[in-house]
């Protein structure tokens, strides 16, 4: 038996393909794997057993015939709670939704299954996508496997947890602020976030609809690459998805970096940035220059501000988008309220959590009368300023290279109280989500220091809108050139 | 201070929630603290800048969304719709007493 901790997606997909692994072989053992190693990190939600070996069965059925198998046969993945499963449990890590059953597939995971991917579940995260920290889960936290006293990262923390462990080949993660890149960083794996409108939406319950991105959470860039190349394109289910080609992805892995130019902002290296993750984000910059690549210094001067920004924006949709979660069509419901609005608020009351109350509180304040112009528009136009600045500095470089995160994986209940301090664990990732270009986050070394010591670190490579072949080349080489022998 | 306890009481209204005193504390220093740091925002000149509201892609329309035709298609039968519903009559949503008389 092969080890199913180091399995890849393109291992997996190839041993079944060679007959030496059957599907169903292989979904055994990574329930066998669950079972024993699942409950000390709590990155599963619910497991979807006979819908995984039903889709194995059909592998098995194919490979016994000796058809051919779709790209993704038999690779095993989980799926962040947000993204719904006819069938099968969705709560989107909240109690208000805590037995929906969804009546439809989200469309990202439809395509990975008719490509023969197996969902083995759904995972832990954050309520709602809402956190830094899988914390605000309703659910209880998702610990890091890397060391269970700390964060796995958020929102989707169960995602990169899982990868981490070894209890899933891939996940899909959901990326707002920096929810796919900010746990892969600091658990020591791979997170793309593709470009807005790059993967369809539809099925994915809803934070904040201008920022909302689905994308692959993976053990190798290749992984990423294979992933993202049969989610990606237009789904006339989902009218913000974009009428763009997707190109092969793995094969253009296979370009060199040699002369791409490659810009470093300051403002990513200033103030608040651990000093473990700035030596070895160095160090990686100086490889990808020895490589070929010329690295040239930029400024991207509002940086600072994407942080309020996004925290305007992001609030705003929620408050919106979670307006829906009311006590009739699905979830919870409050018992004994007399009138319809009494109704609505118990049921929201008893079904939320603090940190997603707090978010329709200050989305729904920046919303209202009297302070719309002083805080949403006043965002949205900072915005702008910040999408003028990306686009500016594409104009002199092909990619923006930087930490993921400011620090490695912080300490469980260390920021719980106090939702700043969370907020500023997003500070490199904020500003490219509301900008809506791609980017990845890749394992560049592991720190020494005493606060973090055996710690990964992240590396976070950033792209023009729709070249995500450009940064999955970028973090294929970054992989390559700091792996440890 | 910015947001006193009568104003997180407005808020919460128009949210359709309702916080117990508790929350509501805890809500008022929260609501503060955040929006002390946002109003840094107020340091960047954006009289020239038009709002942003969404992200442009191929295909899609200058309100950020495609259109399709208008063509006929199977909705979710009523079955599958009603499933989740936690009080129900056959084919409605059933809800506490909307009008009093």
């Amino acid at each position: 038996m092969i080890d199913i901790n180091e399995l890849t997606a393109i291992f997996a997909r190839n041993a079944i393909e060679q007959r030496q692994l059957k599907a169903s072989t292989l979904v055994d053992e990574f329930y066998k794997k669950i079972e024993s190693d699942d409950p000390d990190t709590h990155a599963y939600l619910t497991l979807s057993k006979e819908r995984a070996y039903s889709k194995a069965a059909e592998i098995d059925a194919l490979a016994d015939k000796g058809e051919a198998l779709p790209p993704l046969a038999g690779v095993p993945i989980g799926i962040k709670d947000v993204l719904v499963t006819k069938g099968v449990k969705t709560t989107a890590g909240s109690k208000i939704i805590g037995n929906f059953i969804p009546p439809y597939t989200c469309t990202a995971v439809q395509r990975l299954e008719d490509a023969g991917a197996i969902v083995l579940g759904k995972m832990n995260c954050d309520e709602f996508a809402m956190g830094s920290s899988n914390e605000n889960s309703a659910y209880g936290p998702v610990k890091n496997p890397r060391d269970r006293s700390r964060v796995p990262g958020g929102s989707s923390g169960g995602s990169a947890a899982a990868v981490a462990a070894g209890t899933a080949v891939a996940t899909l993660g959901t990326d707002t602020g920096g929810s796919i890149r900010q746990p892969a960083a600091l658990c020591g794996i791979v997170g793309l976030m593709p470009t807005y409108g790059r993967v369809s939406r539809y099925g994915l319950i809803a934070f904040a609809s201008s920022l909302d991105k689905i994308g692959p959470i993976t053990k190798t860039v290749a992984d990423a690459a294979l992933l993202l190349r049969h989610m990606a394109g237009r789904d006339p289910l989902d009218s913000t998805s974009a009428e763009i080609s997707v190109p092969d992805y793995i094969a253009e892995l296979e370009k060199p970096v040699t002369g791409l130019r490659i810009g470093v902002p300051k403002e990513y290296f200033a103030e608040g940035l651990d000093s473990d993750v700035r030596s070895y984000v160095e160090a990686a910059i100086q490889k990808l220059s020895k490589a070929g690549c010329e690295i040239v210094q930029i400024s991207l001067p509002s940086t600072r501000y994407a942080i309020p920004t996004y925290y305007v924006v992001a609030t705003a949709e929620a408050s919106s988008n979670l307006a829906r979660f009311d006590g009739v069509r699905y979830g919870h419901r409050a018992a004994n309220a007399n009138t319809l609005s009494e109704m609505y608020r118990r049921s929201r009351d008893e079904g939320f959590g603090p940190e997603v109350k707090r978010r329709i509180m200050l989305g729904t304040y920046a919303l209202s009368a009297g302070y719309y112009d002083a805080y949403y528009l006043k965002a949205q136009r900072v915005r702008a300023v910040l999408a003028k600045e990306f686009a500016d500095a594409f104009t002199k470089v092909d990619a923006i290279v930087s930490p993921s995160t400011p620090t490695p994986a912080f300490k469980l209940g260390e920021k719980v109280d106090d939702p700043l301090a969370m907020y500023l664990s997003d500070l490199y990732t904020v500003g490219p989500s509301l900008v809506g270009i791609p980017g990845i986050s890749v394992p560049c070394g592991t720190a020494t220091s005493a606060d973090y010591h055996g710690l990964p670190i992240g590396f976070q490579v950033l792209g023009r809108h729709f070249e995500e072949s450009t940064i999955l080349r970028i973090a294929r080489a970054v992989e390559s050139l700091t792996a440890t022998p | 201070m910015k947001v006193t306890e009568k104003e997180v009481d407005y808020v919460a209204d128009l949210a359709n929630l309702e916080l117990t005193s508790e929350e509501r504390t805890r809500m008022v220093r929260d609501l503060n603290s955040i929006l002390e740091y946002v109003d840094m925002l107020s340091e960047v000149n954006t009289s020239n800048v038009a709002p942003m509201a969404q992200v442009m892609t191929p295909g899609v329309t200058e309100l950020g969304y495609a259109r399709r035709d208008d063509v006929l298609r199977p909705c979710l039968p009523h079955a599958d719709a009603l499933a989740n519903s936690p009080a129900k009559h056959p084919d409605f949503f059933k809800v506490p007493k909307v009008i009093e008389r």
